[in-house]
């Protein structure tokens, strides 16, 4: 796979290891080629005088070197898996960062505290972590390591060191001013194609997983109709003599539709929902790559341009030159594999959430 | 059942029409006549066909010939006629009388109706229905003049009007009890199916959307593409299979419906025994205190409070002369209402033997009926899961291949 290999040349942070080669792949297949491990479980809601908040229990097994201990058990709340989010983001600003749980619902369908938001959320963060453990890159990240292994007064100590907010203002500044009409100027023709794909995505998966969610409440309302249905024939059967028996065989028929039904509908809120929402924050985190990605190339092009006009420090700049281009080329790299992971990876989880609402489908009309 | 109509002859009702006329208050209508054939059942050995005779009814012939019958036959569950306009109507149907699904579906409601009474063992040996059949022109005119209308009594369509009787039918008050909780039980279930039907079908159709959705996406994939653009064209499928499956059940609503009005039969039978008991004891109570009175005036006593007897009190009292012409006339009125109630008493008898052998056919083929009805609703719903089972197999495989 010639594009790992590129990645692992440019990225000299990243020691070559057979395992992380090989933890390319989805984490579903060969759980002995993994060597890290993640639960995210136990939610406990803690309540002090400011706030309420939800902490989860994040265990860690592995049996990597540079950990000095083969398990780790902290507890953490979803500030600290922002806090990750964005120092991994930082550090990486080409790659795709998986996407966290929304902060709200903006439905109104679940409650803030209730136990199907907790339940909900508590999955999400579990993928969140797996899938960056999974990365070939990410899944080395000083700070990845950090927030698996510290005790809670370690990780806020760290987490004050970091740049402050201060320079994270200065670089979008910066960006800003890199504005997206030049940093589109030498795009290469695959990013380009890469952007074009990511609209039409986008679009496409926010219908889906609006259709979606309309299935989910027409089938509810197509419930609710039912269990009305059933006992009426119950009732009738009361004042009949010959055809109580097949009415009331028909009653229970009814009622066992209905309860098909309920596991229809499970089947869809558990499985196929949550996966188009996680791919529409994802089109929305590509989108944001893509961008960083041209900001990056705008930084090296204007330099060039500058260069272009003051040839006597041509040396000076030359590294620089150098140096950004390497960044640029680094960036594309990183995310061209990256990509490619991403859409096998987004092609399975298609394919395995659509299959299972085909086969609960399935097992609804069997039934 | 072997002297049916039925068996002698084919009847349909084959065609639909819209017509413009001039009705009886000279405004332009438009209405639907529907075409009735007939031919005589020969004995197949000839291989001979007979001629089929026709002539076209509107729905207001239909309903003259009902009520004709009912009126005639008081004491047979009369069979009832389709609605007069689409109710229980789910929201694709429309409620258009003139909507081509809802003539279509009357239509076969008539023609069931001609083949109810023509199976009926007795009415199908009315001469009136013969010509409703056969003869064109006219037959208005004939059923007029029997008179049928004189005969309906005015009572009857007070539907609130309860008349107390002493002596009920338990018999009888049952059936109406059973034909309330029918008809109520009916006219719920075909409510609920409507929304469920509703409800269906939009689970059905937003699936339709994922077709359109997928075929939009497979143009950006490559490998997904294929298995993409063939699962969405099963989706589109699944959400079109939709209305062939609800127009099935329509038909399963339709012979709900038929009892549901049956229902109304039923209990028409009843109200007529009802009054027919009031009557009887209203009669009998009135023959009863007719006699108390000649029984006072022949003897002089006056054993009841009565006003006569006050203002003769007050007046004085009438001459033996009147006191005797008054006993005449109220011998005579005993006699009379003797005479009366004994053919009431006959005819009430009459009427509950032949009213309950009906009620008895009726009961059998009601629960034959309905127990073939609810059968095909379960065929039905097989089916309909079965197509769901195809479907979702050829998507499976499809997204399986993405």
């Amino acid at each position: 796979d010639t594009s790992l290999a590129e990645v692992n040349s440019f990225s000299p942070s990243v020691p070559i290891s057979p395992s992380s080669m090989i933890n390319q792949y989805k984490f579903e297949d060969g759980p002995e080629l993994r060597d890290l491990f993640i639960t995210v479980d136990d939610p406990e809601s803690h309540i002090t005088a400011i706030e309420t908040f939800i902490t989860y229990r994040v265990v860690t097994k592995t049996t990597r070197g540079e950990f000095d201990s083969s398990e780790y058990e902290v507890r953490r709340r979803y500030q600290d898996f922002l806090w990750l989010k964005s120092k991994l983001e930082e550090a990486h600003p080409t790659l795709i960062i998986p996407p966290l749980p929304e902060k709200f619902i903006m439905k109104g369908m679940v409650e803030r505290f209730s136990d199907e938001f907790i339940e909900t959320r508590r999955k999400a963060l579990h993928k969140f972590l797996n899938r960056i453990a999974d990365h070939p890159t990410l899944t080395f990240n000083e700070d990845f390591k950090i927030f698996l292994t510290a005790q809670a007064w370690e990780l806020s100590s760290h987490k004050k060191q970091g740049p402050g907010l201060l320079s994270r203002m200065g670089q979008t500044v910066r960006a800003v001013a890199s504005s997206v009409r030049g940093a589109v100027k030498n795009r290469p023709e695959m990013f380009t194609e890469m952007n074009n794909y990511m609209e039409t995505f986008s679009q496409k998966i926010n219908l889906l997983d609006k259709i979606a969610h309309r299935i989910y409440k027409e089938e509810r309302d197509y419930l609710n109709e039912m269990k009305e249905y059933g006992p009426i024939h119950t009732l009738w059967s009361a004042s009949e003599e010959d055809i109580a028996e097949s009415l009331k065989g028909i009653a229970s028929c009814i009622e066992r539709c209905c309860k098909a039904t309920e596991k229809r509908m499970a089947g869809l809120s558990e499985h196929l929902l949550p996966i188009l929402h996680e791919y529409v924050l994802y089109s929305e985190i590509l989108m944001g790559v893509l961008k960083r990605r041209d900001q990056i190339q705008g930084e090296l092009d204007s330099k060039v341009d500058t260069l272009a006009n003051k040839k006597p420090e041509k040396d000076l700049f030359s590294e620089e030159i150098g140096k950004l281009e390497d960044k640029v080329e680094r960036a594309n790299n990183a995310l061209k594999a990256d990509w490619d992971r991403w859409k096998q990876n987004m092609q399975w989880d298609m394919r395995s959430s659509f299959t299972n609402v085909a086969e609960n489908n399935l097992r609804y009309y069997e039934e | 059942m072997e002297d049916c109509l039925a068996k002698k002859m084919e009847i349909t009702v084959s065609e639909a029409e819209k017509r413009t006329g001039r009705n009886a208050m000279n405004i332009q209508e438009t209405y639907t006549a529907y075409l009735i054939e007939t031919r005589a059942v020969e004995s197949q050995s000839e291989g001979q066909c007979a001629p089929v005779d026709s002539l076209w009814r509107r729905y207001s012939e239909f309903e003259l010939l009902r009520n004709y019958l009912s009126v005639t036959y008081p004491h047979i569950v009369v069979p009832p006629l389709p609605e007069k306009r689409a109710d229980f109507v789910w929201h694709k149907l429309s409620a258009d009388n003139m909507d081509p699904d809802f003539v279509e579906r009357r239509r076969i409601g008539l023609e069931n109706f001609l083949l109810r009474v023509a199976s009926h063992p007795v009415l199908c040996q009315d001469k009136i229905f013969y010509a409703f059949l056969t003869q064109e022109g006219g037959w208005k005119e004939m059923v007029n003049e029997t008179g049928f209308q004189l005969k309906a009594d005015s009572r009857l369509k007070a539907l609130n009007a309860t008349f107390r009787v002493k002596n009920p039918d338990k018999r009888f008050t049952e059936l109406k009890h059973y034909s309330d909780e029918l008809q109520s039980v009916i006219s719920h279930l075909l409510r609920v199916r409507a929304r469920v039907a509703d409800r269906l079908y939009g689970v059905y159709k937003v699936h339709g959307n994922y077709g359109r959705v997928f075929s939009e996406w497979s143009a950006i994939e490559k490998e997904m593409g294929d298995g993409l653009q063939s699962a969405g064209h099963h989706m589109d499928v699944y959400a079109a299979s939709i209305d062939d499956i609800l127009e099935e059940e329509e038909h399963y609503a339709d012979q709900l419906k038929e009892y549901l009005f049956y229902a109304e039969a039923l209990r028409a039978v009843c109200r007529k025994h009802e009054l027919m008991q009031y009557d009887l004891e209203m009669a009998a109570q009135d023959l009863t205190s007719k006699k108390q009175q000649c029984e006072e005036l022949a003897t002089g006593t006056v054993r009841t409070f009565s006003l006569k007897g006050m203002t003769s009190k007050l007046f004085g009292q009438e001459t033996p002369e009147q006191r005797e012409a008054k006993v005449k006339v109220l011998e005579e009125q005993i006699q009379e209402g003797e005479e009366q109630l004994k053919s009431k008493n006959l005819e009430g008898r009459d009427f509950v033997k032949s009213a309950w052998a009906d009620i008895e056919r009726f009961k059998e083929q009601k629960n034959h009926d309905l127990k073939e009805a609810l059968i095909s609703y379960a065929v039905m719903q097989i089916s309909m899961c079965k197509k769901g089972i195809q479907v979702w197999t050829n998507a499976k495989e499809c997204f399986s291949k993405m």
